[in-house]
């Protein structure tokens, strides 16, 4: 199916969250979550679905002021 | 005090746009800070380096919701943050103008009515505006920070008289100064009229030695807050002699 990941078109095979994490190689301690526009919980991702046209985000750490 | 937690140091840095991670390292020693902020971003090459830096600092880290334009948006970035960082502190930005970034004020005091409501210790990035601060407090924030200029402007304290009146109305909440300082004496004089901190990260990392600057920029906060709480002296309108008049010889 194609989903949206951090803005691009993405072709996966992922049925959740946490298997499009290890499919793209994220080590889910780093990353932070979202499943179109709202925060998904670490501990919560096996559990979220994804379905075709899902917009996703995966967050890490970066430079701020 | 902040959330309960007192700091030794009074200047929060921010760790954007140094020339490279060496000088960031650097530059958050020799500020001494005890505060940096942070941000989240879409996946990159560097975020294991990024995170060794975070870690060796020792610093407390305030996460940023910078660049969000919607009370939603800022709010799904704290809760991310949250996880990633496993603090409750949040820097919150809800910005209302590409060009000024300047905070939306509705949007801000929703976003920190949920956040707060959700558990969140709020560290809104506001104007010296006195009933957004009181909204603000309201919903319960518990420091406020007025900007002192826009976002990376170096102007200084843009309304000096805007901020000093915010100081006065808010004797009790913690105000930080976020935003706009551009020079030490711009910190300096911040901290001279009572305010609990500043927060700024552009002054440091883009001057010519960031290193060298950020241990300016702890100098002039640290003689701020001494000056501050020394009592400076009152301005008058005219002249008046230092040296007594009193036994002065006729000369003339």
């Amino acid at each position: 199916m194609r989903i949206e990941l951090n803005g691009r078109l993405t072709e996966t095979e992922a049925p959740t969250l946490s298997a499009l994490l290890a499919e793209r190689g994220h080590d889910p301690a780093c990353v932070a979550t979202a499943l179109n526009g709202d925060f998904v919980p670490r501990e919560a991702r096996e559990a979220t679905p994804l379905h075709p046209g899902d917009r996703v985000e995966v967050l890490r750490p970066m430079q701020g002021g | 005090m902040f959330y309960g937690i007192e700091l030794t140091s009074r200047l929060m840095l921010g760790t954007a746009q140094y020339p490279s991670p060496a000088v960031l390292r650097e530059a958050i020693a020799a500020s001494g800070t005890d505060v940096i902020t942070v941000s989240l971003r879409r996946e990159g090459p560097d975020g294991a380096a990024f995170r060794q830096i975070l870690a060796d600092s020792g610093c407390r880290i305030l996460p940023n919701t910078a660049g969000c334009h919607t009370a939603r948006e800022a709010i799904t970035t704290a809760r991310m943050a949250r996880e990633l960082f496993g603090t409750t502190w949040i820097k919150l930005e809800v910005i209302g103008h590409a060009d000024t970034l300047q905070p939306d004020p509705f949007a801000l005091v929703e976003a920190a009515r949920v956040l707060c409501a959700d558990g969140f210790e709020v560290f809104p990035y506001t104007t010296e505006d006195l009933i957004l601060g009181e909204k603000l407090v309201e919903v319960g924030c518990r420091v406020l920070m007025p900007w002192g200029a826009p976002i990376g402007s170096g102007q200084g304290l843009r309304n000096v008289e805007g901020l000093r009146a915010m100081r006065a109305h808010f004797p009790d909440v913690p105000l930080v100064i976020d935003a706009g300082i551009g020079a030490p004496s711009d910190a300096a004089r911040a901290m001279e009229m009572g305010f609990d901190a500043v927060l700024l990260n552009t002054a440091v990392a883009r001057a010519d030695d960031p290193v060298a600057m950020a241990a300016a920029f702890a100098r002039a906060v640290e003689a701020g807050r001494m000056a501050h709480t020394a009592g400076l002296m009152p301005r008058r309108d005219m002249a008046q002699p230092s040296t007594p008049v009193f036994g002065m010889a006729e000369l003339g």
